[in-house]
């Protein structure tokens, strides 16, 4: 099935490559004859201080995304005996991440480009990238922010797939998988959608602040460890309920909280375009956890706490590529249609299908960043942005083809690419811990802690 | 009447449970439990400091029973809670003196039942 599904998209990049190679050429060109423009002109643009200010705490809020925000989020709902095992696991990810970031991460996903694909090397160990600006991703800003910036949100890619394999795979998989997943994953998608010279981003794909990179690409590969690891002893029936709730409220709070970093740092300047990004945010989460809150009461005739925070992440997740371009109105939709959908799947769905994606990283993250992708090819609109397009329901239904394929693209690259990974890992190391180390809980026996002490 | 406590793994309770409902057995007290036996512990290690691990977590199940039953109750803990290896845990079978429902003031075996 994996030949199969190679196969049919080997056709589709290979002209993507070849169309894009020649386009590429061409643009290299007039990039090359630039600096020898701009040698005699004025100066490079200058660094805007209130766009930096701007970018750097976007930059920090969007690492707090991951820790605590996620680390807690994820932790308050495995069982107790696991709890430290999901905090390390993004913990570690801040760590390992950064340094392949600047080791060449940046440099793959931003770096000069080769055929549309992938960047190269040039920018490894961060040479090129600076204190001046560049101007093909933001003019006003330092180069060295810009790169920051992105740098929190390959973080918390593979930190959003925790959610699919917690409770189960070993430590050293996880590093090694994450790595890789990183590297051959993560960084060419990045920038094939934000890279200069990206085929997405030349077919006119929309996502202002990460929908298809982060949450669709981090959604299939969850689902992916979900079906390749299996399911946890006694999924589904004996499973203890969320081990602290409490935690778990306080992690999707500051998720919302980092999320305006996310989605209104995603403009790159302090600017009107990140004011409505920061609404457009706060209205679909709302709307979304509302919507789940109403999904619950009909079904289940009583509210629940996780199902106001789940409807709320699911919000966040719908809206990231749409941020920028909807109306406050767009995005009420956005959210509702994310708290309908994503309760539909987590709740109706998935049980149907059987697999086990232990915190529901696919049922939220793909689900929701799928739907957003396409909300984004209807409620678009170049009223709100000029730099965007208009969707479907502003009388262009070519931007909602556009959507789809990128999604499809994502979707089909990153799942093949995971599995692969995922059977790579397992040669090695082999993923899933014993039966006797999952009784006992990952804690203990992959770190040699416990979260809580039973006496004193 | 008897009073059996078993102390056992805490990744076994659901099968004991499991076990002690299928021999219609349902009253059942259950606490976590800290203790050690012969079996030695996982150590634990905090900034280096290895930590020997003395007590084991463990959990505690309180079961009072009429005599009839006594033995269907031991049988059902110690075949689900057995994995053959040391730390599989201990039964203990007390004479219960008394038994007082009180709801109702109820005593000795109709309190149980």
């Amino acid at each position: 099935m994996n030949i199969t599904w190679k196969n049919r998209y080997a056709i589709p990049f290979a002209l993507a490559g070849l169309g894009l190679a020649a386009s590429g050429w061409a643009q290299e060109a007039t990039v090359a004859a630039a600096p020898v423009a701009a040698a005699a002109a004025p100066a490079a643009p200058a660094v805007n201080s209130g766009d930096t200010v701007w970018v750097l705490v976007s930059t920090a809020l969007v690492l707090l995304m991951t820790i605590p925000g996620l680390a807690l989020f994820y932790s308050g709902l495995v069982r107790r005996k696991n709890v430290l095992s999901v905090l390390m696991q993004c913990f570690f990810l801040v760590c390992m991440v950064t340094f392949q970031w600047v080791a060449l991460g940046y440099s793959l996903s931003f770096g000069p480009d080769i055929k549309g694909f992938i960047g190269n090397l040039s920018w490894g160990m961060l040479n090129h990238v600076g204190a001046d600006p560049n101007a093909d991703y933001a003019g006003t800003i330092p180069h060295s922010v810009f790169m920051l910036f992105q740098m929190m949100f390959a973080i918390i890619t593979p930190a959003l797939i925790v959610g699919a394999f917690a409770e189960r795979m070993k430590f050293a998989a996880f590093a090694l998988f994450a790595l890789l997943w990183t590297t051959l994953v993560y960084d060419p998608v990045a920038h094939w959608v934000w890279g200069m010279g990206g085929f997405l981003r030349k077919m006119g794909a929309l996502d202002f602040a990460g929908g298809t990179v982060v949450h669709i690409n981090a959604g299939i590969a969850a689902l992916v460890c979900a079906l390749v690891l299996g399911r946890r002893i006694g999924y589904p029936k004996k499973m203890s309920p969320p081990h602290n709730l409490p935690f778990a409220v306080i992690g999707a709070s500051l998720l919302w909280f980092g999320w305006f970093g996310f989605n209104a740092g995603s403009s790159l300047a302090a600017n009107g375009l990140a004011g409505s990004a920061f609404l457009a945010t706060h209205v679909a989460t709302a709307v979304a956890g509302l919507t789940w809150a109403v999904m619950d009461l009909v079904k289940n005739r009583h509210v629940t706490v996780l199902g106001i925070i789940s409807g709320a992440v699911a919000g966040l997740v719908a809206v990231t590529p749409a941020a920028g371009f909807v109306t406050p109105g767009g995005a009420m939709a956005i959210g509702a249609g994310a708290g309908v959908i994503c309760y539909l799947f987590v709740t109706v769905v998935k049980p149907l299908l059987g697999y086990d994606d232990s915190l529901d990283a696919f049922g939220v993250h793909g689900v929701g960043g799928t739907w957003g992708a396409l909300a984004t090819g209807l409620f678009a609109t170049t009223a709100v942005n000029g730099a965007g397009a208009n969707g479907l329901f502003y009388g262009n239904p070519a931007l909602l083809w556009i959507q789809l394929k990128a999604v499809l693209v994502t979707l089909a690259y990153s799942g093949v690419m995971s599995f692969v990974i995922l059977k790579i890992v397992n040669a090695v190391l082999g993923l899933r811990v014993s039966e006797q180390d999952e009784h006992i809980g990952l804690d203990l026996t992959d770190h040699r802690e416990t979260g809580y002490t039973l006496i004193d | 009447m008897k009073y059996i406590i078993a102390i056992i793994q805490p990744d076994r309770l659901d099968e004991v449970l499991d076990s002690l409902t299928a021999k219609n057995i349902n009253l059942v007290t259950v606490s976590n439990a800290m203790g050690r036996g012969r079996q030695k512990g996982i150590a634990q290690v905090y900034r280096s400091h290895r930590e020997s691990g003395s007590l084991l977590r463990k959990v505690k199940l309180e079961i009072a029973v009429n005599d009839e039953f006594a033995k269907a109750a031991i049988e059902a803990v110690e075949g689900a809670a057995r994995t053959g290896q040391v730390g599989d845990g201990k039964i203990f079978v007390l004479d219960l003196e008394q038994a007082i429902r009180i709801r109702t003031g109820e005593c000795g075996a109709k309190a149980i039942g």
